[in-house]
């Protein structure tokens, strides 16, 4: 910002001048480069190589691409993450996000009791490594523990308890709803701090008018976070698509059953490192990430074009 | 209060206690069962350990047949370390930006905030070509060095919102009485970053702790794995011993949920700050 450099330091001799950038962003800048920045684009440079058995590399231009979308060993297992990948991404959209406004919106309430012992308390899981908590509901979920079926059987629920995480067809949706359960804090704190901001004028003013808590929420505080929930959605995407930890912890790397959970994280995982199938290969692993790069560059993009440019900002 | 704003918000306290529940209970339930014997834990899951019940045989086994405690200080370095370094060189990078004019400023701060929204995770094969190259692979500062990229660009966008709060009357009241720049930033302007930093340290710490990626892929000997990468592998291994793998999930919860209860003020306040907005 112009306004808040001083003009002191604008009369700064040149010298004096680089020599203070040089000790402030030296080690910043040269850390980020070099651990970030750089690796990013090697990878994306390797990704145009392939190496022989000596370890020798060839120039191949996009060549491993052509592999990993039209090669039928490469393509099926490919698109079939992507496809689980998606749909991971759907089952946080269509849950996290709805669960974590609700949250919001009751944490909100003028003169709740307790708020900061029910924020504390859910927000909780999110702190915790997703390796634990995997390990945590795989075990609880587990038939041979029988927690999950003794709880539904509880409720009357008994006959709707299988192995979710056993079932090729279930195993998906029940892994994207575990990390639903962990990360749910994050939409919830953001969107509430979002309705916090919002003036106390406005909401009274509506209430003259004699609308009720829950047609406030709708019509005025929703549109008004908007702006928030799309920030969220952007951040889930970005997660999602570079997600890994809760599936290698639970269903390790092969991602069964029958890579029914296979995610592009994991799947780059294989490719890169190998497991008891395939032998690691960097050059087409450094191919993966570039997809995934893209593919996230791309969710990036659509937002700050489609979304945010449409945000209408307000100032209170 | 009238009948009907009672039944309300008796409603409203009843979904919160029933969500908080779900949120919590899976951690308790581990954590509980976790100092039972073999058979309380398959017979009554739900019940806490009593006198009959109550057994530590899970927590040492654990100690016995893993290195618990180097992967507790090897997490400890490196998370404290990359904290620190991650900090430093972002206060100062922060302050640069937002208190000095120069040609490429706003491009720079632009580079910068890229590895807010890139994963660096994507360039993890270059970056395991680079540390085996400069013989850094299975060390720790490999991961430090890691980390500390991957939490500057935050912590630099967090910083420098807030330095640009500091009345600028006080910098330049400083510089008039002649005090260099470095002590400007280092006495006057940093410690009035406290609050920002506590802040920043708890966006730092869980990312880093809570990893696996990054100690799966650069660290190979059990004297450099982290807790999370330790407990992960020690659970593959004792899958069928309910009593350890109880055990060892709850030793990696219950330092984390430690630091959560004793910091949880200052982290909420930072994020309904708007610090990340």
């Amino acid at each position: 910002m112009a306004e808040s450099v001083s003009n002191i330091t604008a009369q700064m001799p040149r010298a004096k001048l680089a020599g203070l950038l040089l000790f402030f962003l030296g080690p910043a800048v040269v850390i980020y480069t070099l651990f970030s920045i750089y690796p990013l684009v090697a990878t994306m440079a390797l990704s145009t190589y392939t190496s022989d058995p000596s370890g020798a590399r060839y120039f191949v231009g996009l060549a491993n691409f052509e592999t990993l979308l039209r090669d039928a060993l490469w393509s099926k297992p490919f698109w079939n993450a992507l496809g689980n990948n998606l749909i991971f991404f759907a089952v946080h959209m269509c849950v996290q996000n709805p669960i974590g406004i609700a949250l919001a919106g009751l944490l909100s309430l003028p003169g709740l009791r307790l708020k900061g012992f029910y924020r504390t308390v859910m927000f909780l899981p999110t702190m915790l490594s997703v390796v634990i908590v995997g390990f945590s509901w795989n075990l609880i979920l587990s038939p041979l523990w029988g927690v999950a079926a003794g709880a539904l059987k509880a409720v009357g629920l008994g006959s709707l308890f299988a192995p979710w995480l056993g079932l090729e067809s279930s195993a998906l949706v029940t892994l994207s709803l575990i990390s639903v359960w962990q990360f749910v804090g994050i939409p919830m704190m953001l969107i509430y701090a979002a309705l916090l901001n919002i003036p106390d004028e406005l909401i009274d003013a509506a209430r003259v008018d004699g609308l009720g808590q829950f047609r406030i929420f709708f019509h005025i505080k929703l549109p008004l976070v908007l702006p928030t929930i799309s920030l969220v959605s952007v951040l889930t995407f970005v997660a999602n698509f570079n997600a890994f930890d809760l599936i290698y912890s639970v269903k390790g790397a092969l991602a069964g059953p029958n890579f029914a959970t296979d995610i592009l994280g994991t799947f780059f995982y294989r490719t890169f490192f190998g497991n008891q199938l395939q032998l690691g290969n960097p050059t087409m692993g450094a191919a993966v990430a570039t997809v995934m790069f893209f593919i996230i560059l791309l969710g990036l993009c659509l937002y700050l074009f489609l979304v945010q440019r449409r945000i209408r900002r307000y100032a209170f | 209060m009238t009948a009907e704003q009672r039944a309300r918000s008796f409603s409203v306290h009843l979904v919160l206690i029933a969500y908080s529940l779900l949120a919590v209970g899976p951690i308790l339930l581990v954590v509980m069962n976790s100092f039972k014997v073999r058979s309380a834990i398959f017979g009554s899951p739900l019940a806490p350990p009593d006198a009959a019940t109550f057994s530590l045989v899970g927590y040492e086994k654990v100690f016995r047949s893993s290195h618990i405690l180097t992967y507790y200080s090897n997490s400890l370095i490196v998370t404290l370390v990359s904290m620190a370094l991650v900090l430093l060189f972002g206060a100062m990078a922060a302050w640069a930006l937002t208190e000095y004019r120069f040609r490429g400023s706003t491009a720079l701060a632009l580079f910068l905030s890229i590895g807010i929204m890139v994963p660096i995770r994507l360039g993890s094969v270059a970056i395991l070509n680079m540390m085996r190259s400069a013989g850094l692979n299975d060390t720790l500062t490999a991961l430090i060095l890691v980390y500390v990229a991957q939490g500057l660009p935050m912590s630099i966008f967090i910083l420098s919102e807030f330095i640009q709060q500091i009345p600028r009357d006080l910098r330049d009241a400083a510089r008039c009485d002649g005090v260099p720049e470095t002590r400007i930033f280092f006495e006057v302007v940093a410690p009035l970053l406290r609050p920002a930093i506590a802040t920043v340290a708890v966006f730092t710490i869980v990312p880093i702790w809570n990893d696996l990626w990054f100690p799966l892929i650069l660290t190979s000997s059990d004297s450099t794995h982290t807790v999370t990468l330790g407990v992960q592998q020690f659970l593959g291994q004792y899958i069928t011993d309910w009593n350890s793998v109880l055990a060892a999930l709850s030793m990696a919860i219950l330092p984390v949920v430690i630091i959560y209860v004793l910091l949880s003020r200052q982290l909420i306040a930072g994020l309904t700050s708007g610090a990340v907005k």
